[in-house]
């Protein structure tokens, strides 16, 4: 392996992590699947970095590789300023990781989880108390129970408290509210906005677009691509066709009917409204209302800003 | 109209020694009816669906389902029930075709009838080149959409759905919807059970489940007018706080 | 080394947290022993055998006498005629007919020479062969009493002597055989499944990703298991000495570090298992057909190995368990020292240093 030292260190201090045309492909029996395609970008330090897209995106296979469980195909990597192939014993020093499958065990209690955890990074609980001090006080309570008995909610404060046990410089999060009701998994957002008062830049995965918004910035990532970079803002923002909701007392019929119409580019269901997008961008309200006529004459009709989902399906279709 | 009513529940009761993990609801849901069951962990919400499915007997209260009463005839509840989880749903090393044999089977359909069943979904589907390769092959938005498609394959009057659309992307979630709105459209009465607020949007009726006992039962809109709430997020998170029991 | 002795700590807790697998950890030794000593017996107590006496003269019933009082059998039938053999056989009731012809007495009186015919059921055909044997030493014996009352001039009596064994104990045979089973089952699977486990949970990744050398936490998980062996070699003993009176002739302590080599190797290969597979289920799979399977067949503790085809006799070579229950019975039974068992000791190191070697080179330190 040829060593070069440019490559192995980035001197920006302000870049916790940096990819650059990372690439990583799987054989299977049959076939090759290409899990991640070309993908390059940098997180600053304290920042909430959201990974947003479905399974199969390659948001695992991406954090297997910067926490040096993985190597890339093509491409590099820094995590902290180290290079991820070859100073991967400095990054499993400095980075907090919890996987996606990740379930603590479930036979030790509270505080043993926490202690096993210590040991492992060489440190105590006391050592970095004031940090998973906010977390932990939710859990104390519980501390002789098996993780096992736990809620859900509480075992992935556990879980989070676990993997900031060594006051972590940069923390993996791989789908850490996949499974969490609804009031658990805003909490747990809370408690992360919370970490950045200690500098921690976290990058966290979800394929729940709505939790986007809860991020600094996001890279919305379809099959091994990242579609676009940029705060939550940006990223609506840059929906530039006016989009309108529809709504009326038959919302099956109501879609087939909108299909229908020729001046249709697209319909989507959003709960009680449906998302319409006219091949015409330049429609107003009054002309939208008046070709939506046609189906109905007692529609509820109004434009709305995009969500992040409109967006990401935008973006898909491209 | 009381034939209207597929499921009809009347302080429906379940006990496990002291602690009542259900705690005399009483609702009822109409045939085509897209009805959201929701409830933090442990608010009782699996248990509740346990007894309705026939699974598991209610301590006490009286609930009809399909037609037929929840102690008497609980086998054939289970004749006239769907069910689809996210969890579990298609056996990954079967073909598409031997899934749809399988579940075909169980519930006793004759050989045609599987074979145009077979037929109409791989067609409805879109899937005519995959019929015959392993489930385990296919993108997990097509396995949502077939797996829902299998749990339809008797015809059944309820089919109930486990958080169906966790993980796949938001327009094949919206083609997953929409099979759900064409389901319903034929007269299916749709149970989904689910965490993410966003889908709950998506049922004419949602209830929300607080320790065991439902503390609020209306259309999504005006559950957030009620709670004077933008979404239903939050007037989840308002009513969720609220509970006393941890799990 | 703190570190060291938590992660030990934290694998008792797994252990003893557990309470139905510790409970089958210790109680399998225990019942493998009772079933092996009680229900898997070569001896004969107590056969039941029918008679028929078309005699019925003094000799006939003192012979029947004789075979009634012996603790080998028990007569429950007496024939009156022939067509009443076929039945009884038919019917299981008895294992063993003793056919005495007609004018017994007189024809050993006058002819110096009678017959007596033995039937077996010889569907199994070990014991037809014992119980025949048997009741042929004891006619032999009551023969050779008359013939003492005579002074016939020419007698030859054979001796027979079992070395080591004598009362020919099945016990000698299996206590080794379980002990390498127990050892095999305890170390060798325990440890592949506790390890896999760890890869199933998520929690192998941040053991990865953390600073710690990984070997560590998973050498931690093979002490409890290894002080779990010598408790059950411990009760195995107790058990095989007190209840099964299968002597240890040989140094005790020698026996135990032994077995110590042994635990060792079968932790080794416990390890290796882990290193192949990704699942509870297929660590456990090949440590059952891999390991345990092989340990019965090739062991020589069932079946004698060098009855075998000689490729499976070189394929037994390769089963750690054959070279522990060849040192067990050398020592524990034979009573003989360490001078007799180094070569195959210095076998069941190498397998380990082997074992260890190949797992820690496989063992990694990524995902793939």
């Amino acid at each position: 392996m040829t060593y070069n030292k440019q490559r192995t260190a980035t001197n920006d201090s302000m870049i916790a992590v940096k990819v650059h045309n990372i690439k990583k492909t799987f054989k299977t029996e049959k076939s090759i699947v290409t899990a991640l395609e070309d993908i390059s970008f940098e997180v600053n330090r304290g920042e909430v970095f959201g990974l947003i897209g479905p399974d199969g995106a390659g948001k695992t296979t991406l954090f297997r590789i910067l926490t040096t469980l993985m190597i890339a195909d093509a491409g590099d990597a820094w995590v902290d300023g180290f290079e991820v192939v070859n100073k991967y014993k400095e990054i499993r020093k400095r980075v907090g990781y919890m996987p996606g499958r990740f379930s603590l065990y479930q036979d030790l209690t509270v505080e043993e989880n926490l202690a096993f955890f210590a040991t492992l990074f060489n440190t105590t609980l006391e050592e970095n108390y004031d940090l998973i001090k906010t977390i932990y006080q939710q859990i104390e309570p519980f501390k002789k129970r098996r993780a096992g008995a736990l809620s859900g909610g509480m075992k992935q404060k556990l879980a989070l408290s676990c993997a900031l046990i060594h006051r972590p410089s940069v923390l993996f999060l791989d789908e850490p509210t996949t499974g969490v009701d609804a009031v658990s998994r805003k909490e747990f957002w809370e408690l992360l906005r919370q970490l950045q008062i200690h500098g921690i830049t976290i990058i966290v995965s979800t394929p729940y677009m709505d939790e986007a918004s809860l991020c600094d910035r996001v890279a919305l990532m379809q099959e091994g691509r990242i579609m676009q970079i940029n705060s939550p803002r940006g990223i609506t923002e840059s929906f530039k066709k006016p989009l309108w909701s529809v709504r009326s007392g038959n919302m099956y019929q109501l879609m087939l009917d909108i299909l229908a119409l020729d001046a249709i580019d697209t319909c989507y269901p959003f709960g009680q409204y449906h998302h319409v997008v006219f091949k015409d961008e330049t429609y107003s309200l009054e002309n939208a209302k008046q070709i939506l006529s046609t189906i109905s004459s007692d529609l509820e009709v109004k434009q709305i800003p995009a969500t992040i989902e409109d967006c990401f399906m935008e973006l898909m279709r491209k | 109209m009381m034939e209207d009513k597929v499921i009809s529940v009347e302080q429906l009761t379940k006990r496990f020694g002291s602690f009542t993990a259900v705690d005399s609801i009483s609702f009822s849901v109409s045939r085509g009816e897209i009805f959201g069951f929701l409830g933090a962990n442990g608010a009782g919400k699996t248990t509740a669906m346990r007894m309705l499915c026939g699974l598991s007997f209610p301590t006490s209260g009286k609930a009809i389902v399909a037609g037929f009463d929840l102690y008497n005839d609980p086998e054939k509840i289970k004749k006239n029930i769907g069910y689809m989880s996210q969890k579990f749903s298609l056996y990954e090393d079967l073909t598409i075709r031997e899934n749809i044999r399988f579940y075909g089977g169980i519930y006793g359909l004759t050989d045609g009838q599987i074979k145009s069943k077979t037929e109409f979904m791989v067609q409805h589907l879109h899937l005519e080149d995959q019929v015959d390769k392993l489930v385990k092959s296919l993108p997990l938005g097509w396995k949502q959409k077939l797996s829902f498609s299998v749990a339809m394959v008797h015809q059944p009057k309820i089919v109930f759905l486990d958080e169906p659309t966790g993980g796949v992307d938001p327009v094949t979630r919206r083609e997953f919807w929409t099979m759900i709105y064409e389901a319903a459209h034929e007269g299916t009465t749709v149970f989904v059970t689910t965490h993410y607020m966003d889908e709950a949007e998506y049922c004419d009726r949602v209830s929300i489940m607080v320790d065991g006992r439902i503390d609020a039962l209306d259309a999504p809109s005006e559950l957030k007018k009620k709670f004077n709430a933008s979404t239903m997020e939050e007037v989840f998170v308002q009513l969720a706080r609220k509970a006393k029991r941890g799990d | 080394m703190k570190q060291f002795l938590f992660f030990i700590q934290k694998e008792f807790y797994h252990l003893f947290r557990d309470k139905r697998t510790l409970f089958i950890l210790f109680g399998m030794p225990v019942i493998q022993i009772v079933i092996f000593g009680f229900a898997l017996t070569n001896e004969v107590k107590n056969s039941r055998i029918a008679i028929l006496d078309n005699s019925k003269d003094e000799t006939t019933a003192s012979i029947i006498q004789e075979l009634n009082a012996s603790r080998y059998f028990d007569v429950i039938e007496n024939l009156n005629s022939s067509s009443e053999l076929e039945p009884i056989f038919q019917e299981g009731k008895v294992k063993l007919a003793v056919v005495f012809p007609p004018q017994f007495q007189n024809t050993l009186l006058h002819a110096n020479t009678a017959q007596i015919q033995l039937i077996a059921d010889a569907t199994d055909p070990n014991v037809a062969n014992t119980l025949t044997n048997y009741a042929t030493a004891i006619i032999m014996d009551y023969q050779s009493k008359i013939k003492g009352n005579q002074n016939f001039p020419y007698t030859i009596n054979t001796e027979m002597r079992f070395l080591y064994n004598p009362q020919m104990k099945g016990s000698y045979n299996f206590v080794p055989g379980v002990m390498a089973m127990v050892l095999m089952l305890v170390c060798a699977m325990m440890t592949s499944i506790s390890i896999v486990k760890e890869k199933e949970l998520g929690t192998m990744e941040v053991i990865l990703v953390s600073p710690i050398v990984p070997l560590r936490v998973v050498v931690a998980k093979m002490i409890p298991y290894l002080l779990l062996s010598m408790v059950n070699i411990g009760s195995i003993l107790l058990l095989s000495v007190y209840v099964l009176d299968v002597p240890i002739r040989g140094s005790i302590v020698l026996l135990v570090f032994e077995c110590f080599v042994f635990t060792l190797t079968a932790l080794a290969l416990g390890l290796f298992i882990s290193s192949v597979s990704d699942s509870q289920q297929t660590a456990m799979l090949i440590s059952l057909m891999g390991m345990f399977l092989p340990t019965i067949m090739f062991s020589g503790f069932m079946f004698p190995v060098e009855n075998m085809p000689i490729p499976l006799q070189v394929i037994s070579n390769l089963v750690p368990a054959k070279w522990f229950y060849y040192i067990v019975k050398e020592v524990m039974i034979k009573g003989l020292g360490f001078i007799n068992v180094w070569k195959e000791t210095a076998i069941l190191t190498a397998m380990t240093i082997f074992l260890m070697a190949i797992s820690i080179k496989k063992f990694k330190t990524r995902l793939e």
